[in-house]
């Protein structure tokens, strides 16, 4: 039945690319021009502030993958790295943001196909009656497949207190597909560090399946102010001269209050400081210029409850 | 004798490789794709059993393959097809659709004649494997 002949075999598809002599020596430099690799690094370095150990974690993680290439081309054989990962960290660290930066970065590298983030919580993952979950958690892993499966607040997969829970059967099917299908999806887990631990220690299959565990350190006063500039900077806005102590000061003392989650907090509180911006021009000034409407003043910020005491 | 339907049936059976890129194909037009297996081979049977529902906003081949053999680990001695519907408006119709996978040994149909009113004769195809009961058939 092979015989039909109706497709002439195309020249060269069989033959494999050509190795490299041993002696041959290969540019690294120039495969790292490339892959474009540094595009998506500097974007990580300049739009994101402060995470150092997470941008080192990542440029090693690049340059595993570039090394790899480089091994391929020798012949060398070298099993595809796992990468699935575990992101741990305060509210507002940035986890999901360096998730999407990852998976750009993959898929630069080659080790991705399509570089798509597929964000998941357990709502998404586990059915509500038997037989609901097995094809609800293989669904959006089919959908995250070429790309990466983001878990935020993994541990409610896993539910201690009910063992009929249907979440071990998420867990189960997700740990089978990050086993056999390593090539195809990428799983990263994210939530908080205490909680997560606990999750592991649960589910030992699940931690050891994971390769790299990530820790975001949450941001000092100085890294927040930086990140509330760019994100005013980003939006159009900008302080004026003495606004800038007040908005440092503000930092402060919501840094030491409760529920406080990073860099979301500060653009809550950008905000929330548009809204004041927005009804004290409306109600102060009957004209305006590009300066009024771009400058926030410290009144702005100064009539929030933050500096009544909470 | 090796039933031919869909797209590719006179070709020699695809390679997984080559299901990836048709798959591939599918999805960047935007057609969803299903897999559907059946073990009556008749030609005018449109209705296979579905495995599973259609998939929905993927991205890349692999979730389909994944499925693909799923069903055919499942039944390994059943036909099993590979959809592609392009679901858009003024066409709103399978785009692509080939069979992956059929039974070693197929044993093919019989001509059935009918002798009707007034020496009349019909004409009717039965497949040989249908003589047993489903999921007994090949």
């Amino acid at each position: 039945m092979t015989a039909f002949g109706m497709r002439p075999p195309a020249p060269g598809e069989e033959s494999p690319p050509e190795l490299l002599s041993p002696g041959a020596v290969v540019d690294l430099a120039r495969e790292r021009a490339e892959s474009r690799v540094d595009e998506v690094l500097d974007a990580l370095d300049t739009e994101l502030v402060g995470l150092t150990p997470v941008k080192a974690r990542v440029r090693q993680i690049a340059a595993l993958l570039l090394v790899d290439r480089v091994r391929a081309r020798f012949g060398l054989e070298a099993a595809r790295p796992s990468l699935h990962m575990c992101f741990t960290g305060g509210p507002g660290t940035g986890k999901t943001t360096v998730a999407v930066r990852l998976a750009e970065l993959l898929h630069r590298l080659g080790y991705l196909r399509k570089g798509h983030l597929v964000a998941v919580t357990r709502d998404d993952l586990v059915g509500q009656y038997v037989g609901h979950t097995a094809p609800k958690t293989k669904e959006v892993l089919k959908r995250a497949m070429g790309g990466v499966l983001f878990i935020d607040e993994a541990y409610y997969l896993y539910r201690a207190e009910n063992e009929r829970d249907y979440g071990q059967e998420a867990i189960e099917i997700l740990l089978q597909v990050m086993e056999n299908q390593r090539d195809d999806v990428v799983v990263v887990l994210a939530g908080y560090a205490d909680r997560m631990d606990s999750f592991f220690s649960s589910n030992p299959g699940m931690s050891s399946r994971i390769a790299h565990h990530v820790d975001f350190p949450d941001y000092t006063a100085a890294e927040l102010e930086e990140i509330g500039l760019l994100m005013l900077g980003r939006e159009g806005y900008g302080l004026a001269e003495e606004t800038g102590p007040v908005f440092r000061s503000y930092i402060e003392l919501r840094r030491a209050q409760p529920r406080f989650a990073n860099a979301r907090s500060i653009r809550n509180a950008i905000e929330r400081a548009r809204l004041r911006h927005a009804a004290r021009l409306m109600a102060t000034a009957p004209k305006v210029d590009l300066a009024a409407v771009t400058t926030l003043l410290p009144e702005d910020f100064q009539t929030s409850r933050v500096f009544a005491g909470g | 004798m090796r039933i031919t339907q869909g797209t590719f049936s006179y070709l020699p059976d695809l390679t997984d490789e080559e299901i990836t890129h048709q798959i591939a194909y599918a999805l960047d037009n935007g057609w969803p794709c299903s897999v559907e297996y059946t073990d009556d081979p008749h030609p005018r049977n449109s209705y296979w059993e579905m495995w599973g529902l259609p998939m929905f906003d993927l991205k890349d081949p692999a979730g389909v393959l994944m499925e693909l053999n799923e069903c055919r680990r499942t039944f390994p001695n059943h036909y099993v097809r590979l959809n592609a519907y392009d679901a858009r408006y003024g066409r709103q119709t399978t785009a692509l659709q080939f069979i992956v996978q059929r039974p070693a040994n197929e044993p093919g149909f019989r001509l059935t004649r009918e002798e009707a009113a007034d020496r009349q004769v019909r004409y009717t195809m039965h497949a040989y494997a249908t003589d047993r009961p489903e999921g007994e058939r090949y």
